[in-house]
């Protein structure tokens, strides 16, 4: 059990790394930029945000299938595929709250930046710094809903008993297989490894509002 | 990855509030990641690195039903083979629809799977070889104890579907797995045999008295889900199903369903495991899957296929294959 508990938090957290790297600078981009077509990336990405994991799993599937254009890599019934599937899931999550959350900054805000001669990289990160209430709760939701998946999970990883089994599709199982209790006690670790990381990343949420801005 | 490395990055995600929450938090995430994946020189035992990742002895992948998987058995075997022979191995519980399916697409390097007919047709088309005899246990048609149908202690499997149709007026219902597995494979095959016109007959087909009764509309629902998930929908809507026996008596201790019919030499329920053929897909792992049938036919596999369930159940679940050594 400790070592399907690692493995769950080993998987998510790589996704939600991956959806940060990809979705942080996307939706920073999509929050600041003005282009033709914005309005249809941010509908996009706000329809992604509900994006059904199966449907990820198998989208996901059908590249890493020995048969799929990655199959090369034999990635399918990895960790690795199941980190790639949450990465999916989180992404538009991640994107579209990050977007928010840079949107919501009040516009002046960058042009008294600027005006004070800050350089563009200067500017985006106090920018950043100032949306960071928002874009950790990017982070949370990103991480709930990798750890929290269980469709894509069991789809691209197989619930591989040492190798891909995590809390989520483990309390499948156990209840197909009739032992409620330990179901329940799968949930409760589950639960509980949700609550702590989401915890540990509020305390370091409301310890910088409580400095105030720098 | 080493460890003090991991250390340093959690410190400094951590450590330092004035380098602003934002990079803390992506700092936190970047060095749970690292410490996770890089965590042999961290974590307290030594752990294997994530699969697939030795060429030699690639994994092997089995393709099974969810009727093995649930009952535990492989929990069992599949340790022992991977010591025996050094091979990992990546089982996948699906139905024995599923299983053909992503054999018939080289995805997978062996299957376990129960559906006769469905087997000889894949060996046919050249998508399986080397089909051999693992196992077998029976059907057994379980219902609620109250028994609306009055089917209990019937010979005849198709003969007790046709009773509990001709009683859908009375409350009596049927569940069925209704994915194309195994075990709906032979509820079809025995419906057919009731002799009703379908499999399953559709509530307005000629049976003996059949009336449109009020309700009967719902007397035949499918699951779609595995063998335990569709025993407790059963056991929930107190309807009769189509179980293979393994499964049943590992639910049994939670479920208040009776076996109703049993004994049929049509409700017989072979394993058999084969290859995928790795002349027709040169991604298959020929050697890993040759090693893995060979050692599930073999005498000590046999022998712990024979002991598992006595202890718990009190009789085996699954019974070996005589004379399963030879060809």
């Amino acid at each position: 059990m400790w070592a399907i508990t690692w493995l769950t938090l080993r998987v998510s957290a790589t996704g939600t790394l991956l959806s940060l790297l990809l979705g942080v600078p996307l939706g920073t981009f999509l929050g600041l930029s003005s282009f033709p077509g914005r309005r249809l990336a941010l509908s996009l990405v706000n329809v992604g945000m509900g994006l059904p994991p199966v449907v990820a799993g198998l989208w996901v599937s059908l590249f890493l299938w020995r048969s799929g254009p990655l199959g090369r890599l034999e990635l399918m019934y990895t960790p690795a595929a199941m980190a790639i599937a949450q990465a999916v899931i989180a992404a538009p999550i991640v994107t579209g709250l990050c977007a928010a959350a840079v949107q919501a900054v009040n516009p002046r805000l960058r042009l008294q930046i600027l005006s004070l001669g800050a350089s563009p990289t200067q500017m985006l990160w106090l920018l950043l710094r100032e949306a960071r209430l928002g874009l950790l709760a990017a982070v949370m939701a990103g991480f709930g809903a990798a750890v929290s998946e269980v469709g894509a999970s069991m789809m691209v990883g197989g619930n591989v008993l040492g190798q891909t089994r995590v809390l989520t599709t483990a309390t499948l199982m156990e209840v197909s297989r009739g032992h409620f209790d330990v179901a329940i006690a799968l949930s409760v670790i589950l639960m509980a490894l949700a609550f702590g990381i989401t915890a540990a990343l509020t305390a370091v949420q409301q310890r910088g509002e409580r400095r105030g801005p720098a | 990855m080493d460890c003090r490395a991991v250390m340093r990055l959690a410190t400094a995600s951590t450590g330092r509030g004035s380098r602003g929450s934002l990079a803390a938090a992506f700092l936190a995430v970047a060095a749970l990641t690292a410490l996770t994946w890089g965590g042999v020189s961290c974590s307290p035992a030594p752990r294997q690195g994530p699969g697939g990742e030795e060429r030699p002895n690639r994994a092997v992948i089995l393709a099974t039903t969810t009727s093995v998987h649930d009952s535990g058995l492989l929990d069992v075997l599949i340790p022992q083979f991977e010591r025996a022979s050094g091979y990992r191995v990546k089982t996948i519980a699906v139905g024995t629809g599923q299983a053909l399916a992503l054999a018939a697409r080289g995805e997978v390097d062996a299957v376990l799977v129960h559906a006769p007919a469905a087997e000889e047709a894949a060996v046919a088309a050249g998508i399986v070889v080397d089909r051999r005899p693992v196992m077998h246990n029976d059907f057994v048609i379980v219902g609620p104890p109250s028994d609306p149908a009055g089917i209990r202690g019937l010979k005849s499997a198709p003969e007790a579907l046709a009773r509990v149709f001709a009683a859908r007026g009375r409350g009596a219902r049927f569940v069925s797995r209704g994915d194309d597995s195994g075990t709906h494979q032979k509820e079809r095959e025995l419906w057919a045999l009731a002799g009703l016109g379908g499999d399953p007959p559709s509530p307005g087909s000629a049976a003996p008295g059949a009336d449109e009764g009020a309700g009967s509309a719902s007397w035949y629902q499918e699951t779609g889900q595995g063998m335990g998930q569709t025993l407790i929908i059963s056991w929930e809507k107190q309807a009769y199903t189509l179980a293979d026996r393994a499964t049943y008596l590992t639910l049994k201790p939670r479920l208040d369903l009776g076996v109703m019919v049993e004994g049929d030499p049509r409700l017989a329920n072979p394993y058999h495991i084969m290859r995928v053929n790795p002349v027709r897909f040169d991604r298959v792992n020929a050697a890993g899957s040759r090693a893995l049938v060979e050692w599930l036919t073999s005498a000590p596999a046999q022998e712990a296929i024979g002991r598992f369930g006595l202890e718990q159940h009190g009789q085996p679940l699954f019974e070996p294959e005589e004379g399963a050594e030879g060809p």
